[in-house]
């Protein structure tokens, strides 16, 4: 069975949030309705986005790597927020493993928001129902457009391919080898929601050794 | 987690109205074995007591909804939502008591059978309210078995308490067991609260930074959440109530739910109506401190992805 996911290499993600912007601009133009900005030249802006890009330092000074760190929801295996809503408006798909919203029976009980550890659900402030990462559902089955562009838009935006698309349940696929061969995880793996996005850790790499004067070509 | 108000009312509405319903139909119950009756008039007054909080409680709860004109949706998925079964279990426990009350004013026959139904909607009811919050299983300091019994216990306390006011005015032959059973309950209530807030207090959160991010090594810390603004994710989940503020809150819920309301019954346990009057609505206002201290304690493990600005 598919299970379609994105493979995320924080080894080459220069935190450029061109996916957050071409997300934003491809979901808030669909077929489902805009994302609600509010005042978004104002002095507090605040708006719906399905995937954000974040800031972390990791390890000990002098010895501290930064990590930029895309986050959306992970189209989970067993996904907590899928059996909570009351509605049936919650759900994930048999055919391809995405979880998806219907807005049309979405109630904004948020119930669903409670329910998932990743903080990857928001309600949309003016349509008033649960919104989230739908893969682009839209456009990876979209046979108008060229092959190569049925992809989700933050992937076709990575400046540094950081962002792997394809069936994560395919052994052979992309996305399989690169968890494969390049140590792939799961978030927060104590709450068994088994996420079918994973990540790529930073490969290691020796500190620079200060410049020599002695040394004949630059590092 | 920031607390909802229509969450903090529907809980505390419902569960007055559960423990009022428990009160009343144990009276008639032990009645019914020693061969006496109670007065019907408390019982139908009792009735519409409940009838009224659970309504109140139902209206409090479309404040919740973003899309309240879908509510009707709501029940659809029963089989694995514990919010879809109270959705159920609410209504039933309403037309059950409204049942209940409109039998004893007709002077119709059959109170008991439905009295007994009523009991298992309101059994069911308190299960699936609590099981909304216990179900979850990372939000630790809910998914717990005192959850439960608190939301049984708190509920079953105020009932009682307002059971005794009544009774002042229509039954005074069920004060006393009104006025004991309402001070064992909110002891008991008071017990079990503060057992819960011992095991939260020693709660050791399972996830960090290092398993929301992925990273090995002891030290992470956010630098940035990628945005300057608000977000849902800011607003939902952060109740923004510093520690001096939460402790202030946690004593006067402690005071207000359990130890005033336990002395103002004692003071009125003669038939004093007034004093037990005041004794329900100091106690309700304790719980609904007690229902906005116990929905803002979770700590919810995304705000580990929302600690710093930039």
């Amino acid at each position: 069975m598919t299970q379609l996911a994105l493979v995320i290499d924080l080894n080459v993600c220069v935190g450029c949030h061109a996916c957050v912007t071409s997300c934003k601009e491809w979901n808030t133009s669909g077929d489902a309705g805009s994302l609600a900005d509010l005042m978004p030249y104002g002095k507090d802006p605040s708006g719906t986005f399905f995937n954000r890009v974040q800031t972390f330092e990791v390890g000990h000074y002098p010895e501290t790597q930064t990590v930029h760190f895309p986050k959306s929801c992970l189209h989970c295996e067993d996904p907590p927020c899928v059996p909570v809503c009351p509605t049936g408006a919650s759900y994930k798909r048999a055919e391809d493993g995405i979880v998806l919203v219907d807005y049309d029976k979405c109630i904004g009980c948020k119930y669903c928001a409670w329910a998932c550890p990743y903080g990857a659900r928001e309600l949309d402030a003016k349509q008033k129902v649960m919104k989230k990462c739908t893969l682009c559902v839209d456009r990876i089955y979209d046979e108008k457009l060229p092959e190569r562009d049925r992809k989700p838009a933050c992937v076709l935006a990575c400046p540094t391919s950081a962002r792997l698309f394809g069936d994560v349940h395919d052994p052979e696929s992309e996305v399989s080898r690169a968890i494969r061969e390049r140590g792939g995880y799961a978030l927060m793996p104590e709450w068994e929601t088994r996420p079918a996005n994973q990540y790529l850790p930073r490969r290691e790499s020796a500190p620079c050794d200060p410049p020599t004067p002695s040394s004949s070509s630059p590092r | 987690m920031r607390p909802a108000y229509s969450v903090v009312f529907l809980t505390t509405l419902i569960g007055a109205g559960q423990g009022l319903f428990v009160a009343a139909f144990m009276a008639e119950a032990v009645a019914r074995l020693a061969g006496e009756s109670v007065p019907t008039t408390f019982l139908v007054r009792a009735s519409i007591g409940i009838v009224a909080l659970g309504a109140g409680g139902l209206v409090a709860s479309f404040f919740h909804l973003g899309r309240p004109e879908r509510a009707w949706r709501s029940a659809a998925m029963w089989r694995t939502s514990w919010l879809s079964r109270e959705v159920i279990a609410l209504p039933a426990f309403i037309a059950l008591a409204a049942a209940y009350g409109l039998l004893h004013a007709r002077g119709h026959g059959g109170t008991f059978l439905v009295g007994l139904l009523a009991l298992a909607a309101c059994i069911a009811l308190f299960t699936c309210t609590a099981m909304i919050y216990a179900c979850i299983r990372f939000l630790q300091e809910w998914a717990s078995p005192l959850t439960f019994v608190n939301f049984v216990l708190m509920g079953c306390a105020s009932g009682f308490t307002l059971a005794a006011a009544l009774a002042a005015w229509q039954a005074p032959a069920l004060l006393a067991p009104f006025t004991t059973g309402a001070i064992a309950l909110t002891l008991a209530a008071l017990v079990s609260r503060v057992a819960s807030l011992k095991r939260n207090a020693r709660l050791q959160p399972r996830s960090t930074t290092q398993s929301a991010i992925g990273a090995r090594g002891p030290d992470a810390v956010q630098k940035s959440r990628g945005f300057t603004g608000g977000s849902f994710n800011t607003r939902e989940f952060f109740h923004g109530v510093g520690a001096p503020g939460m402790r202030a809150i946690l004593a006067a819920f402690l005071a207000l739910a359990f130890v005033v309301p336990v002395a103002l019954i004692v003071a009125g346990r003669d038939g004093a109506g007034p004093w037990l009057a005041l004794a329900f609505a100091v106690q309700y206002t304790g719980l609904v401190a007690e229902r906005w201290y116990f929905l803002a304690d979770a700590r919810h493990p995304q705000n580990l992805y929302y600690q710093s600005v930039a």
